[in-house]
């Protein structure tokens, strides 16, 4: 009985002392030690593999560009990238440094881990049911107490979390250390829709509201995930997200940038992505916020710098803004002919080619924020 | 220990006969005014049954409704309004939430199981304050009345019903839902949360006083040690719950700004105060099951539990524990690095406990002498589906991992492996295993086992393919989805299906045994059942224990 007393003591003070242990650690000591093997890994795994991807991307973007005499048009997703693929078991396939790093964390550690317990436990379920049955045993043991093996699992647990605490605290440490901003974009939940907004670029705003079932057809994009106004940031810059709801919480998520960010009345939150690759990304609202909660997607345009500066000046223009931003006053002389072209008819023209088509479903006037 | 026993046959035997002549109550003042623990354990059973066939079913609707994309099951209940069916959705996971925590898994393991064995294991003839344990019953029958009556009455403008999930987070919870619905579901919180306290109160009150002579709080039944760590749970939670949502209430209807930002409020104090209880919550719920899994264990083992001690303070650790950890529930509100890092650290630790019992549990099979009856089938099943669902929470329990696993599918898997498959399994063990204690009559094996196979073919295939969903990025409470989820989806509601086939089982078992069953001799289990409601017959004189029982010459503990 004091023996037991003694483990049960024990394993309190590992526990406290690991609580104590992991704050400070996370400060100091854990980003050193861990950040050769999570800075290797997605070098390794993931840069074949996006490779070939951003090419295709880039090919795509650059037809849509080609045929778009306004200077804008959307960029067509792939299938599979930053949106769910059908029968998929795993997390999707991840853009941002965060989300690789993450990713490492997920399915290099967290999950072999997971794995290798489930087995363990189901292995010695199994072994003991078949050598313990009724039948193989002729008098049971009465053993209720081992000193060594109850130390033993206590003490090998609390060091496997050990082990797991030391790159989720480098993790968390990176979330929250972003590269200088260069884009900002304030981001509101409406009930059902989101507000984007560019402080930088003179205030261009503007409603993103998910397409119909027959729109999203027609224009061959994912349904539940396509939006008429997607959000449109550069590749290769870091974009900080200022994140606030109107009404009630809402949760600005993009799964393949490993982001997801309450947005809560009288609360700025603040959240990054950096994406390198061109392309469009998909996410949906994370928190219950109404009867169309489920009808609120979120979608992101990423363009390369120069495409989105272009985008940036046909939206002021369209929007009546004054050439603003950083960059942007200096590109005007550097707009290429089609796209001042398209710029100029965009601003004049009734139903602008920035958008694809007017959704039913539009809201009538922009709530106040 | 065989002494005592013996010993205590005989008493039981006179209690038994002196029973004839004690004159039970009538219909009426036996059942609606009963003072009895074990006719209120029966009345908690019966109605955890109840609500867990409503909360089961608006579960079954949602699984059909998301077998397939597009919205095709819910709108029959609304004329083919497909804004109300969307409402609707939110008005079913509420109900469904509410229901299996209130009252299913709560009445049935604490009310239920509680009330019932806790005097019996300790020796006493009944609770401490047998009226309040009336006053605990009737209130959470009337919590429950409340809550169904929210779905029919106005919510958000045009809807009927509460559709802001079992967390009511404001503003949704206020300005969201201006109607009387969500007023209701709160009076259902109050009056389930005060029957709660009272429950606590009595528990640990009979608890600390009614052992009888030689039980020493280290020779106590693990079950009672679990109703005991639960009962501290409860009172120290929900008068925290009870706290936030009155806030919520005087927000809703006297003008006052705990949770509106607009009047120097905030709405995330409530989820802070709302998870202070929930947190301790999931643990009120699997505590009984830990305790119940381990006597089914050492009773089908013919040996005693392994480490006693060990799973007695890795329950008081694991409730400690419990209430410091909250904020794991919040990670993506915007809280600060600092504050990540410690949550992720602190609900890492509770795993070592956790592993503490998993562990115990196999070394109590080791060595003993292994019978499969249905009770052992669902405890083992218990084990290693909390393992799936406990390996799960330590993914989650990362800060920096949870900003992508955040309400999504993961997450709902996870707390259907720990509660649907874990404190549900627990919830089948000890109905199996005190079934003939408790009514007479022996359950039918055979239906038992096959009620167990396919119950757990049937929510593996329901609740495994929604990792891959929430992996895939699925969100959480939605009625409708991508066609990129479909399949994942589809599989799981085929789950459903099969698992709406082990209950039908289950009802048949119970109906046919019943009536028909075997009368049930005191311990059916034999050596391995040591506890003293084996000393008793089947079922237990209505008055048990009038001689208290002398356990001083025991020897080790129950």
């Amino acid at each position: 009985m004091t023996k037991g007393w003694a483990a049960g003591l024990k394993g309190l003070a590992i526990a406290a002392t690991l609580a104590f242990a992991g704050t400070s650690m996370a400060q100091e000591a854990a980003p050193a030690a861990v950040a050769p093997a999570v800075a290797a890994a997605p070098a390794a795994v993931v840069a074949p593999v996006v490779a070939p991807v951003v090419a295709d991307a880039a090919a795509t973007h650059a037809a849509a560009q080609s045929d778009a005499l306004a200077g804008y048009s959307r960029m067509a997703p792939t299938p599979g990238i930053g949106q769910p693929v059908p029968r998929g078991i795993a997390i999707q396939e991840q853009f941002t440094p965060i989300g690789q790093e993450a990713q490492v964390l997920l399915e290099n550690i967290l999950n072999p881990i997971i794995g290798v317990i489930s087995v363990f436990v189901l292995g010695l379920l199994l072994w003991v049911v078949f050598r313990y049955r009724s039948a193989a045993v002729e008098t049971p043991s009465t053993t209720t107490h081992n000193f060594t093996i109850e130390v033993i699992w206590t003490l090998v647990p609390a060091l496997i979390l050990l082990f797991i605490a030391f790159p989720s605290f480098k993790l968390l440490a990176n979330q929250y250390s972003p590269p200088k901003a260069d884009v900002t974009v304030k981001v509101t939940g409406y009930q059902w829709y989101w507000g984007y907004e560019y402080p930088d670029y003179g205030g261009i705003s503007f409603d993103s509201v998910p397409l119909s079932k027959e729109e999203a057809e027609k224009a061959g994009e994912p349904y539940l995930l396509e939006v008429d106004n997607r959000l449109v940031v550069p590749a290769g810059k870091t974009v900080k997200v200022l994140v606030t709801a109107a009404d009630v919480l809402h949760s600005f998520a993009i799964p393949s940038f490993w982001v997801k960010m309450d947005a809560v009345p009288g609360r700025i939150n603040e959240t990054w992505f950096k994406v390198d690759r061109p392309g469009v990304y998909y996410g949906q609202c994370s928190e219950l916020c109404g009867t169309k909660h489920g009808f609120m997607p979120i979608a992101i345009e990423v363009l390369s710098e120069e495409d989105f500066k272009r985008w940036v000046r046909l939206k002021q223009q369209q929007d009546g803004i004054e050439p603003t931003g950083p960059g942007i006053a200096a590109e005007q002389v550097a707009l290429t002919p089609a796209a001042v072209a398209g710029a100029v008819r965009a601003a004049v023209a009734p139903a602008p080619a920035i958008t694809t088509e007017a959704p039913a479903a539009a809201p009538a006037a922009e709530p106040a924020a | 220990m065989a002494t005592t026993a013996d010993s205590h046959s005989l008493h039981a035997h006179d209690d038994h006969a002196h029973a004839d002549h004690d004159h039970k109550p009538g219909f009426f003042a036996r059942w609606f005014l009963s003072t009895n623990h074990k006719d209120i354990g029966t009345l908690y059973l019966i109605f955890a049954i109840f609500a867990g066939i409503i909360g089961g079913a608006l579960s079954g609707f949602m699984r059909w409704e998301l077998a397939n994309p597009g919205m095709q099951i819910l709108p029959w209940f609304t004329g083919g309004n497909i804004d109300a069916a969307y409402h609707l959705w939110n008005v079913f996971i509420t109900g469904h939430g509410m229901i299996m925590v209130f009252f299913m898994v709560m009445p049935a393991l604490i009310g239920g199981f509680g009330n019932w064995f806790v005097p019996l294991m300790i020796g006493a003839p009944d609770m401490a304050f047998p009226r309040l344990n009336n006053v605990s019953y009737w209130l959470t029958t009337t919590a429950f009345v409340l809550l169904c009556v929210s779905m029919f009455v106005p919510g958000p403008a045009g809807f009927d019903g509460a559709g802001t999930g079992w967390t009511v987070y404001p503003p949704l919870s206020t300005s969201g839902h201006p109607g009387p619905a969500v007023d209701l579901a709160i009076f259902a919180l109050h009056l389930a949360g005060a029957s709660s306290i009272l429950g606590a109160i009595n528990f640990i009150t009979t608890i600390f006083n009614m052992r009888a002579p030689g039980m020493t709080l280290h020779k106590m039944p693990l079950f009672v040690w679990s109703v005991l760590v639960t009962a501290f749970l409860l009172l120290l939670s929900l008068p925290v719950l009870a706290g936030a949502i009155t806030m919520l209430l005087t927000d809703r209807n006297f003008g006052t700004t705990f949770f509106d930002p607009a009047g120097g409020g905030d709405p995330i104090l409530y989820q802070h105060l709302f998870w202070f209880f929930g947190h301790p919550e999931v643990y009120i719920m699997i505590l009984p099951a830990f305790g119940i899994v381990s006597h089914v264990l050492a009773t089908f083992s013919r040996k005693p539990v392994f480490g006693y001690l060990g799973m007695a303070y890795a329950m008081v650790a694991i409730g400690f524990v419990g209430f410091v950890v909250w904020a794991h529930h919040m990670f993506t509100v915007g809280l600060s690095v600092n504050t990540k890092m410690y949550f992720t650290a602190a609900t890492m630790i509770i795993a070592v406990p956790t592993g503490i019992k998993i562990f115990s549990w196999i070394a109590t099979m080791w060595g003993g002498k292994l019978t499969f009856q249905t009770p052992m089938l669902w405890a083992l099943g218990f084990i290693f589906m909390f393992t799936v669902g406990g390996v799960t929470g330590v993914v989650l329990s990362n800060g920096g991992v949870d900003t992508y696993m955040h309400d999504t599918y993961y997450v709902v898997a996870h707390f259907h492996y720990v509660l649907s498959l874990g404190a549900v399994f627990g919830l089948f063990a000890g109905f199996y295993y005190w079934f003939g204690k408790m009514w007479g009559r022996d359950y039918n094996e055979f239906l038992g086992k096959l009620h167990f196979w396919i119950f757990f073919i049937g929510v593996n295939v329901l609740f495994f393919p929604m990792h891959f969903l929430g992996q895939d990025g699925m969100p959480r409470r939605i009625p409708d989805y991508p066609e990129a989820y479909h399949y994942w989806n589809h599989i799981a509601s085929i789950g459903y299906a099969i698992m709406l086939v082990g209950m039908v089982v289950f009802f048949i078992n119970v109906f046919w045994s019943l009536f028909a069953g075997r009368k049930t001799a005191d311990n059916p289990w034999g050596e391995g059942a040591t506890t003293l409601e084996w000393t008793l017959s089947s079922p237990p004189p209505f008055h048990q224990f009038e001689t208290i029982p002398d356990l001083r010459n025991m020897k080790g503990h129950h």
